[in-house]
């Protein structure tokens, strides 16, 4: 096989040929989306679903699910802008010490559960998300945070390579963005040269083979768990610095746009498989779409439909694929 | 030569259960252990303690003069003991550079992985065990033969001295094994001990230095292999001589119930076409590679043909699916019974009705449940299945059990053409004699026709009216009753070995 074969083989390859295709097209019914301020507001605003999107990889590729993190983002979310209301006076960077300590926390918990009850990830964190948010709602009764320190939108309204747009005002790559791809950066480097890393995908692969090789199982999922509340953790606080309100609701619900940008990402469910430059383009492939709709004016409801098709859709390539590698799998050399 | 490893008053307990008791034996370096014994004799239990992944309830094990206590799997490893699993256990979404390198990076306890620096030494492996496997390729696109050896380079990038063989050549052709054995011999000259386990006698014979037989968890006799032969250890194996009872003769003049004609599935096999009468066993005989599951799967339409025809009591009938197979009259016993026969978690009841659902129903369409414990009463009485109740689970079941609750799913079904897949793997032979005895009176009560697949030649000349030999995805001969004897199908058998 040659070398352009088996880059268009790469889902990271078709992600990217989408995205050109998508990109080209939506440009030519608007002109004002190939624009410097579109591009770095589309960015943002999927930033948080971006940041969230690297935790819920990494437990893919292990070969779990979580579908708990938005309840994490949600709690640390609260915890971290009431104590800092409250208690402390902060400043981001503290916020996001206790964010992640706060996340490290609910993820080592679902990291234990999943590993001493030996259940299924997706059970478990189930009931966590039920869990936490629940416990959040009983204690809070749900009152909204509307005033959050200053610090926050400050950190949200940061750009670089900031430029003055025609209606006089600055506008350029924000740095939560920026903080996205770092992380991403960070965990590409992780998954790709750590034996940490490679660990994620052995166990993903197959537990028992990965145990024999002398992987510790144990601390390998308590890594993935917590490590992925941390992000989640992360995430919550990004979103709480573009928002500017904390409203006990409304991150819990978006599980399954992170989850479709990860699977259209080209990570498998069954797991061993995935990339974080996958993700990375799968996420961009959802923004630019979700944006495409709201420049053509078409109901926001549609993105719903799209995400649904996204998922039944990468899946369905999926499985066309095994078939297909099913059926030429040569079983036995008929003599002629 | 000096012992590399030696193992002293080795025991194990199961919840209760000795899976192994008072095992002592020692090997050296460079010899080849052949490792026999029945399922369920305590081989698999054996092979992990030595791998570090359990530990042993007493007794010491001694590796090159130290003594160990339990040392975990990544200690086996770093102590040079390599398993290579029955089920291959690599990474098969990963690259065969990484799948050979993770091993020894992990027991080093490295932090970076860094795979390009291991490249030179990984070819370098791969070169010195003669095979040529691209070493970027995805593992689950390989053939399950060079899976295995990149498995045997993994455990030689780990510097193994001992490396563990657990069933290799299951999944094997006998080109494929002939290989494995070549690098078996290679190993055994740069020092490397191999303990080498199969259900194939006649392998161990060929390969191993000495035998080990183990029996219900205990070591019944450790012999050179010049000073014993594959009769022997079968009967020390089991415990007692094999006993073959003859089938009835068949009706000449009987009906032909199935008729297969031309029968083509591209890279499966090609061209089938036989005959089989009420009453009649087929036996059919092949090395693994001969395309001879992939025409039981054609025929009960788990894996369709693309062409030819199949024809059962005189009409032609289209088997795309199970249930084509089904409605008309074929039945399919399994090899795998585990995972495709029976449904583990189940009570016995459930297994043996769940294929005739339908003779179970009310007017309302729900199910009797008296009349389907009835059934599974019935069956549990005439297949003497050994359970207190039709309630219990089957897995709760021995293998041999299990397999009669295999069989009784389908006979309640009262097919026309029953296929058995190798009905007696993993079964004792007090159970497989009983099986034979059973299907000898269904084949009197309802004529039925049998096809039987089997490994083991001296079922297929015990229990065939006819024979089919398969080879390479054809029908090499079909042998009349009087021809079928061991000698002649070993001898057609061998003829493939050579012509491949």
């Amino acid at each position: 096989m040659n070398i352009f074969m088996k880059l268009f083989k790469k889902r990271e390859t078709l992600l990217a040929f989408f995205i050109a295709v998508s990109v080209v097209v939506i440009a030519s019914f608007s002109d004002n989306f190939l624009s410097y301020d579109n591009i770095t507001n589309i960015l943002k605003s999927f930033t948080v679903t971006g940041i969230f999107s690297i935790g819920v990889l990494l437990v893919i590729i292990s070969g779990g699910m979580d579908v708990s993190f938005t309840a994490i983002a949600q709690v640390t979310q609260y915890i971290v802008v009431y104590v800092l209301l409250n208690f402390l006076t902060g400043n981001i960077y503290i916020a996001f010490v206790l964010a992640i300590a706060s996340g490290i926390v609910m993820g080592l918990l679902n990291g234990i559960l999943i590993y001493h009850y030996k259940m299924p990830a997706i059970i478990i964190t189930i009931a966590t998300q039920n869990m936490f948010y629940g416990i959040m709602y009983v204690i809070t009764r749900g009152k909204l945070l509307y005033e959050v320190p200053s610090f926050f939108w400050e950190f949200a309204d940061a750009k670089i390579f900031a430029v003055i747009n025609q209606n006089g005002a600055f506008t350029g790559l924000s740095v939560v963005t920026v903080l996205w791809f770092v992380m991403a950066l960070i965990f590409a480097i992780i998954l790709r040269y750590t034996i940490l890393g490679r660990s994620v995908y052995l166990i993903g692969c197959s537990q028992t083979a990965a145990e024999r090789v002398g992987v510790n199982i144990r601390n390998t999922i308590l890594f993935i768990y917590g490590v992925a509340g941390a992000i989640a953790a992360v995430g919550s606080i990004v979103h709480v610095s573009i928002v500017q309100t904390v409203i006990p609701n409304s991150i819990v619900g978006q599980e399954m746009q992170v989850i479709a940008a990860v699977v259209l990402g080209g990570a498998s469910i069954s797991g061993g498989k995935g990339s974080v430059l996958g993700t990375v383009l799968g996420v961009l492939l959802f923004a630019i779409l979700s944006n495409s709709l709201t420049l053509l004016r078409i109901s926001s409801y549609w993105y719903n439909v799209f995400i649904g098709s996204i998922i039944i859709g990468s899946v369905t390539i999926n499985a066309l694929r095994e078939i297909r590698q099913r059926k030429h799998i040569v079983r036995v050399n008929v003599a002629e | 030569m000096e012992d590399f490893i030696t193992v002293e008053n080795i025991s194990k307990n199961f919840s209760g259960l000795k899976a192994l008791r008072d095992i002592s034996f020692s090997i050296k370096k460079g010899e080849a252990l052949g490792l026999c014994g029945a399922n369920g004799s305590g081989k698999s239990t054996l092979i992990k303690i030595l791998a570090g992944v359990l530990s042993a309830d007493s007794g010491k094990i001694k590796i090159e003069g130290a003594e160990m206590v339990s040392y975990g799997p990544l200690g086996g490893i770093m102590r040079g003991i390599s398993v290579i699993y029955q089920d291959i256990s690599l990474f098969p979404t990963l690259t065969v550079l990484e799948n050979i390198c993770v091993a020894r990076a992990i027991g080093q306890g490295r932090i970076l992985s860094i795979l390009g620096s291991e490249r030179a030494r990984a070819e370098a492996i791969l070169g010195d065990l003669g095979v040529s496997i691209n070493i970027d390729s995805i593992v689950e696109e390989l053939p399950i033969a060079s899976q295995q050896l990149v498995a045997i380079a993994r455990a030689l990038n780990n510097d193994s001295k001992l490396i563990i063989l657990d069933e290799p050549t299951t999944a094997l052709t006998s080109k494929e094994v002939g290989l494995l054995f070549k690098i078996v011999n290679k190993l055994k000259n740069s020092g490397i001990s191999v303990i080498f386990i199969s259900h194939k006698i006649d392998e161990i014979v060929e390969l191993c230095d000495r035998v080990l037989i183990l029996r219900d968890g205990g070591l019944i006799a450790a012999k050179p292999i010049k000073d014993t032969n594959l009769e022997e250890i079968e009967t020390l194996m089991v415990g007692q001589s094999l006993v073959y009872s003859k089938m009835d003769d068949v009706d000449r003049e009987a009906p032909v119930v199935l008729e297969v004609n031309s029968l083509t599935k591209k890279n499966n096999f090609k061209d089938i076409g036989f005959s089989l009468r009420h009453g009649e066993v087929l036996g059919v005989i092949g090395l693994l590679g001969s395309g001879r599951t992939e025409l039981a799967l054609a025929l009960f339409g788990i894996n369709a043909a693309d062409s030819g025809k199949i024809a059962v009591d005189g009409t032609e009938c289209r088997v795309r699916t199970v249930n084509d197979a089904v409605s008309a009259g074929i039945a399919y016993v399994p090899e795998d019974r585990l995972t495709e026969g029976l449904v583990m978690n189940y009570p016995i009841r459930e297994n043996i009705v769940l294929a005739t659902l339908d003779k179970f129903k009310d007017k309302f369409t729900f199910l009797k449940r008296r009349s389907m414990s009835e059934a599974a009463q019935k069956w549990l009485r005439t297949l003497s299945i050994k359970t207190d109740s039709p309630d219990n689970i089957v897995s709760s079941l021995s293998g041999g059990n299990q397999q009669k609750v295999v069989l009784a799913k389908w006979l309640e079904r009262n097919p026309k053409i029953l296929i058995l897949d190798s009905p007696t793997v993993g079964i004792d032979i007090a159970a497989k004699a009983g099986i034979f005895a059973i299907l000898k009176t269904m084949i009197a009560e309802n004529g039925m026709g049998i096809i039987l697949i089997s490994d083991e030649i001296k079922e297929i000349t015990a229990y065939s009216h006819r024979a089919i030999i398969m080879r390479n995805g054809r029908v090499a001969k079909i042998l009349p009753k009087d021809e079928i004897n061991e000698e002649r199908i070993r001898a057609i058998l061998n003829e493939q070995k050579q012509t491949k």
